[in-house]
């Protein structure tokens, strides 16, 4: 694929960029099977963590996938810097580019604030999550998960189950999904499925019709408690609703669907417990497979970082 | 332009072949012959298979080095990575490094940092179809089917039968 920078939406990439980094994404797990779990690919290259808002997974995610490419990781915790005290975003990023980093990795509660880091920075930036709008590193291992367990995303058809309208991770996967030729319907409380911003897609309200679709692959969002104001649900209220109840688990293992969830899961509220061992759970390959779609990413990007300015 | 054909391809693998099969007769370590992806890969499975049918057992592998290149982000254009097939430890092995054409050496120097990530080789050799001279690090092949010297400083190119549809080295 020709040099690109950064890694800010889904939609910005070419079909050709999307194939080379799931592509690439299988050779890199092959690395976790060796005794050896590290390539020198990034040697001597410095990848910074910026996130603004909380985050376990995704950020420890991007670290191991750093490291494993060998190179150097500095976590910039913001709840310690001086964002807290007042420093705009541009401070930051003159602060970031003297300290001369190669990759920056940000997640911030607004949408666009990664696309203003990647225009003023030589850095090579991945969005880790902004706003409502987007998270395209989940969206790569979300396909690359579809990917492995089906052989192909083409043809696939997956519903989306939950609080879409305030989801970044239901806007960028089914943007993937739906590049790469799979079928998106989505389902949840009538006022979180917004009827803008995602054409061609099926909207439905309940499991009934989820199921008369006919899907293969059941996706369901976490209940993202601290992003809404006033809880819509309370939380058993949305698990007997919208939630992967036990009795709605045996219709999918009758039906050998697969589930996924971004996590971290709330139990009791997407998933039953059971759900979390059931045979077709991909929950933990999602997270694996984060790791290996996060190296890809990170390898095939080109910082501008190559001459000493 | 140069070009060396099928025929001559063909009966330069089929001397290469024997020339492996003489050396593994004396040799009392296990053969492993492991192809660079892409292209050394299929001329290692062509080594192997012509292996076999002379009653050798070769162990076969393919290792991608993208991940082991010293020029990773320079490069103007990365390809997709391929999975490398190394089912096995190289520990003891004599390990026989294929790839198409030598160069800079760049590529081998990688190959050698990759494999030895897989065990401990008893001793690794390399292998080439073509050697073009060029070198920028110390490094040469223990045997070359071809030695070429391309004018000003031109391509070589190898297009083999598995990928490109026909055997053809162009220079």
């Amino acid at each position: 694929m020709k040099p690109r920078k950064d890694l800010i939406t889904i939609g910005s990439l070419s079909d050709e960029e999307i194939n080379t980094i799931l592509d690439s994404a299988t050779a890199m797990k092959d690395i976790f099977t060796k005794s050896v779990k590290k390539v020198p690919a990034l040697k001597g290259k410095s990848v910074l963590t910026l996130f603004y808002e909380p985050s376990t997974r995704t950020r420890s995610s991007f670290e191991v996938a750093a490291h494993r490419l060998s190179a150097d990781v500095t976590t910039f915790t913001v709840g310690t810097s001086s964002v807290v005290k007042g420093e705009s975003v541009h401070d930051t990023i003159d602060t970031l580019m003297s300290m001369k980093m190669d990759y920056i990795i940000v997640r911030h509660k607004n949408s666009g604030i990664p696309d203003v880091i990647a225009r003023h920075c030589k850095a090579a930036v991945i969005n880790a999550g902004d706003g409502a709008h987007a998270h395209p590193s989940q969206a790569f291992l979300d396909a690359f998960t579809i990917r492995e367990k089906y052989g192909t995303v083409a043809g696939k058809r997956v519903v989306i189950i939950g609080d879409i309208l305030h989801s970044r991770v239901a806007r960028s996967t089914s943007t993937i999904l739906q590049r790469l030729g799979a079928q998106v319907a989505y389902m949840g409380p009538g006022p979180l499925v917004p009827l803008q911003a995602h054409t061609g897609i099926p909207r439905f309200t309940d499991w009934d019709a989820v199921f008369d679709w006919k899907p293969d692959i059941i996706y369901l969002l976490r209940v993202q408690n601290e992003r809404i104001d006033t809880p819509f649900f309370p939380a058993g209220d949305y698990h007997q609703a919208f939630g992967v109840t036990e009795e709605r688990l045996k219709i999918i293992d009758d039906l050998d669907l697969g589930i996924m969830h971004p996590g971290p899961v709330n139990r009791g509220v997407e998933l039953c417990d059971a759900a979390m061992e059931y045979r077709n759970c991909l929950v933990c390959n999602q997270v694996e497979n984060g790791i290996a779609a996060r190296m890809s990413i990170l390898y095939h990007l080109t910082p501008q970082t190559q001459n000493n300015d | 332009m140069g070009a060396i054909g099928a025929s001559e391809i063909s009966a330069a693998i089929c001397g290469w072949t024997e020339r492996i099969a003489a050396a593994a007769e004396e040799s009392s370590e296990r053969l492993a012959v492991i192809g660079l992806i892409s292209h050394g890969d299929l001329l290692a499975q062509r080594l192997v298979a012509g292996l076999k049918a002379r009653g050798i057992d070769a162990l076969y592998g393919a290792i991608d080095i993208s991940l082991y290149r010293d020029d990773a982000d320079m490069r103007a254009e990365k390809l997709p990575l391929r999975s490398s097939y190394l089912p096995f430890s190289t520990d003891g092995l004599h390990v026989i490094l294929v790839d198409d054409v030598l160069y800079t050496g760049r590529t081998i120097r990688a190959a050698l940092n990759a494999l030895f990530e897989y065990g401990r080789p008893a001793r690794v050799e390399l292998q080439t179809l073509a050697d073009r001279g060029g070198r920028e690090v110390p490094i040469c092949a223990d045997y070359t089917c071809f030695h070429i010297e391309p004018e000003d400083g031109r391509e070589v190119r190898v297009r083999l039968v598995e990928t490109d549809g026909e055997d053809k080295i162009e220079f």
